[in-house]
């Protein structure tokens, strides 16, 4: 490791103070700097920052190669091929890794950029988001999106409020919900979602034989729609009856989006977010390493489904209420918000007790969103965003109380 | 007896190094020390000059806002020097020992407040608030003494004590009519038989479990009754309670002390008889086994880094001696992404929390950059206060006055918070953010 030593020690004396920050960031990746302690406690906890983040890292690969699978998997049910596991595969990582490289490359350009602005080594916050943003995306976003929306979600979600630590919003979400409003055909509707559909579907419509008949259905076993399903159960809206029964049919035990089905996870939705198996293993990781708190994951549970079973009980002929609240649940992003975003520990209530209303009111408003406005199908995202911006305000009230406590035992004192 | 208090929250250190009960004699140090440093917000003012001599219970300096406070000799000699630092302020006393020790007279008969205070033991009382050497114009609500010390490689109290039952009575006696309340002495759970505290009359017995921090006397102090605004409770080491004691009963100031030399590089970890505020050198020399170590006046959670050559802390009865961790480590090996069997932890990302019984060497590297505050949850864990660490040690940051009383500034004292600066994710180090809190607290409020 010495001439790796030595080769970081000249680096520093030829990059000159203005690109210190850059150095570091590389330097302080290969070795745990010489920093020894100077004022209070003289021994440190083995923990810091670096490794917490290349835990949440960890903790999502599950996610990532089920979500590569899965995008190969459901391309070739779209063209009607068999092909092998590894051709999934390989067809699902070509598709992804390029998604990966440009998050990470344009993400950490904009950190470094602000790094050496002001004088800091890379701060890790965003090695989590920029592994969440691909995760959270629909396979064929074109690539420029995805860049200029890093670039958003890292600006105005994050630097601008002082960067790591001092970010209000969930910067992947804010990444998420810019794309979202800004470019809504790229982000839903159902040429988005299987790789390689909307080039079919454009292709359709010049007239070509094979095309046509994949987008048609002809080829493929059932009419191929693309659709999520969170797509679908918001299409049965104003749907008559026979249209809402053969949506919902795919619900039911059997169909293509039964329970099993949703915890495996080979159905169309955002890249890491399908498989409830996948992302329990990295939950299981998070919570043994004590990494993501568990108030927040099992109070947003709760709070979703509450919900769910809120609708339930009010469903009458809504067919989309009607849906169980486990199902509801394992569906779409509730599940990945539950692991990945909701616990980002700078975004979520700080106080303990807060934490459990914070999880709460995110998974509450979370399916609400999802549920009773059709137009916005992945409501998670935006439930777990205004849960961010309510947090300091949970905060704010759980410490009132214990402020409270005080002084009623000062007046209990001075009685 | 009251009812036995239980902590949850907290965190035993497993480090190398526990002193085994045994005390030996080293020879005595040529050079003592008075240190300014070691009371916080004290503003020395000069009594003596470089090369006066001085007797055992001489005066060195007092304190210019409270003239009544003396810090005196521990020895009798010559004061060699006079250390000083930026803006001339003092930073050491030092005073070369004769070999025979001379005394100042103390009359024990008067007011014992007035005795205690011309002797030159006040400086053992402290307060709560600001944890700074009592204010002798308050009459304190209560005070508190912890019976043990539940510090990482901490002394055993019971054996340091265990002859000196007739100066603990003393001491407590002498306590008891410097407040109108109670003196509240806590003591660890599974002693409560065979204490010899347990004996002690005049005082208030509490138990406690062993889990650090509740050996130290802010946890108890919460867990009995907190303190409120306007309200002064006092605090005295049990130690000096039996050297209050000591003076009551034979009229002699007796400065020496036990010290447990601790820590994974000291060979043979035990005990030492020394006299307070002596030079190390004697004390460490050949019994390290390293050469980059550093030694620590204290724990290694709230002491002082002195140096081989450097002097006993005024109210330390421990050394420590761990390895400096002044190396780049490379990543996979040793750094962050180690596997970690070797690495000292609370967070459970290492494969050492497999092993729960292990002992480690943990050297003084920051294991990682200073950062903002990310992860949230952490400090709750070893914090046994119904006080919110991180939004009262914001409030502090912003020098936020307000807040930080409404939040409890009041009832801490850093010491508290050295639990939360060692499992802190982002490195902060809060007991110097709350020292400094109290000091604005103090300029403002007091």
């Amino acid at each position: 490791m010495k001439f790796l030593r030595n080769f970081f020690d000249k680096a520093y004396e030829k990059a000159g103070d203005k690109f210190h920050p850059v150095v570091e960031s590389f330097d302080t990746i290969l070795f745990t700097p010489n920093h020894t302690t100077k004022s209070g406690a003289h021994i440190r906890d083995a923990v810091d920052l670096k490794r917490t983040m290349m835990f949440v890292i960890l903790a999502m690969i599950p996610c990532l190669l089920f979500g590569m699978w899965n995008v190969g998997e459901q391309h070739f049910v779209m063209m009607n091929e068999t092909v092998s596991f590894w051709d999934k595969f390989l067809h699902g990582a070509i598709k992804v890794l390029p998604i990966i490289v440009i998050s990470y490359g344009v993400g950490l350009t904009v950190e470094f950029i602000f790094g050496i602005i002001n004088g800091h080594s890379l701060h890790e916050g965003f090695l989590v988001s920029g592994m969440l943003i691909p995760l959270i995306m629909p396979v064929d976003t074109p690539l420029w999106m995805i860049a200029v929306a890093t670039v958003f979600g890292v600006v105005i979600g994050k630097e601008v409020f002082g960067g790591t630590g001092m970010n209000v919003l969930n910067v992947a979400l804010t990444t998420r919900a810019f794309l979202f409003f800004a470019h809504p055909t790229s982000m839903s509707g159902d040429t988005v979602w299987t790789s390689g559909l909307g080039g079919m579907k454009d292709l359709a419509k010049t007239g070509d034989p094979l095309a046509t008949k994949i987008v048609k259905g002809t080829e493929t076993v059932d009419a191929y729609s693309g659709a999520t399903p969170m797509g679908d159960l918001a299409s049965t809206a104003g749907k008559s009856e026979e249209v809402v029964t053969s949506i919902m049919s795919k619900f039911q035990e059997g169909g293509a989006n039964d329970i099993s089905h949703s915890l495996f996870g080979d159905y169309l939705g955002s890249i890491g977010e399908t498989s409830t198996y996948a992302i329990l293993l990295g939950l299981a990781f998070l919570l043994i390493t004590r990494i993501a708190s568990w108030r927040v994951v099992v109070s947003f549970f709760a709070g979703g489904f509450v919900m769910a079973t809120i609708f339930n009980l009010v469903a009458g002929d809504n067919a989309y209420m009607a849906l169980p609240a486990l199902h509801q649940l394992l569906l779409g992003g509730f599940m990945f918000g539950m692991v990945f975003m909701v616990t980002d520990p700078v975004t979520a209530a700080q106080t303990n007790k807060g934490k459990f209303y914070y999880g709460f009111l995110a998974g509450f408003i979370g399916i609400l969103i999802r549920v009773a406005n059709p137009a916005y199908p992945e409501g998670i995202m935006l439930g777990i965003l205004i849960a961010n911006v309510c947090a300091p305000l949970i905060d704010h009230m759980v410490l009132n109380g214990n402020i409270k406590k005080r002084e009623k035992r000062i007046a209990k004192a001075k009685a | 007896m009251a009812k036995a208090i239980k902590i949850r929250k907290g965190l035993d250190l497993k480090l190398k190094g526990k002193p085994e009960l045994t005390t030996q004699d080293v020879p005595n140090s040529p050079f003592y020390a008075i240190k300014p440093s070691d009371f916080p917000s004290l503003t020395p003012k000069m009594v003596v000059k470089e090369g006066e001599s001085v007797k055992v219970g001489t005066p060195i300096f007092f304190d210019k806002y409270r003239e009544a406070i003396q810090y005196v000799s521990p020895v009798s000699g010559t004061v060699n020097e006079v250390k000083r630092g930026a803006k001339r302020r003092i930073l050491e006393v030092i005073i070369k020992a004769d070999a025979d020790f001379t005394f100042e007279n103390v009359d024990t008969s008067g007011d014992t407040k007035e005795v205690i205070l011309k002797s030159g033991l006040w400086p053992t009382i402290k307060q709560r608030p600001l944890d700074i050497v009592a204010d002798y114009n308050q009459t304190p609500k209560a005070i508190y003494v912890s019976g043990f010390d539940s510090a990482p490689l901490a002394p055993d109290y019971e054996y340091l004590l265990k002859d000196k039952k007739e100066a603990l009575q003393a001491g407590f006696d002498a306590l008891a009519k410097l407040t109108e309340g109670k003196v509240n002495l806590t003591i660890e759970n599974s002693t409560k038989n065979t204490s010899v505290f347990s004996s002690i009359n005049g005082i208030e017995l509490h138990t406690i479990n062993s889990k650090h921090p509740a050996g130290n006397v802010g946890t108890q102090i919460h867990q009995i009754t907190p303190v409120n605004k306007g309200e002064f409770v006092w605090t005295v080491n049990a130690i000096d309670v039996a050297r209050i004691g000591t003076l009551f009963i034979t009229g002699k100031l007796d400065f020496t002390k036990t010290v447990a030399l601790t820590g994974s590089e000291v060979d043979s970890p035990s005990y030492f008889n020394i006299i307070t505020g002596a030079s190390l050198t004697n004390l460490v020399d050949g019994k390290i086994t390293s050469d980059n170590v550093r030694v620590i006046s204290g724990n290694v959670l709230t002491g002082e880094n002195v140096g081989k050559d450097g002097f006993l802390g005024f109210y330390e009865n421990q050394v420590t001696v761990i390895p400096e961790g002044d190396t780049h480590k490379f990543s996979f090996t040793e750094g962050w992404m180690a596997p970690g069997f070797s690495k000292l932890s609370n967070s459970h990302a290492f494969l050492s929390s497999l092993l729960p019984k292990k002992a480690y060497d943990v050297d003084t590297n920051t294991n990682g950059e200073e950062r903002a505050f990310v992860m949230s949850g952490q400090y709750e864990q070893v914090f046994p206060f119904d006080i919110f660490p991180v939004q009262l040690l914001k409030a502090a940051i912003t020098n936020d006055i307000d807040k930080m009383e409404k939040l409890g500034i009041y009832e801490v004292a850093p010491e508290d918070f050295a639990l939360c600066e060692f499992v802190c994710t982002s490195k902060i180090n809060s007991q110097q953010i709350i020292r400094d809190g109290l000091k604005v607290i103090e300029e403002e409020c007091m």
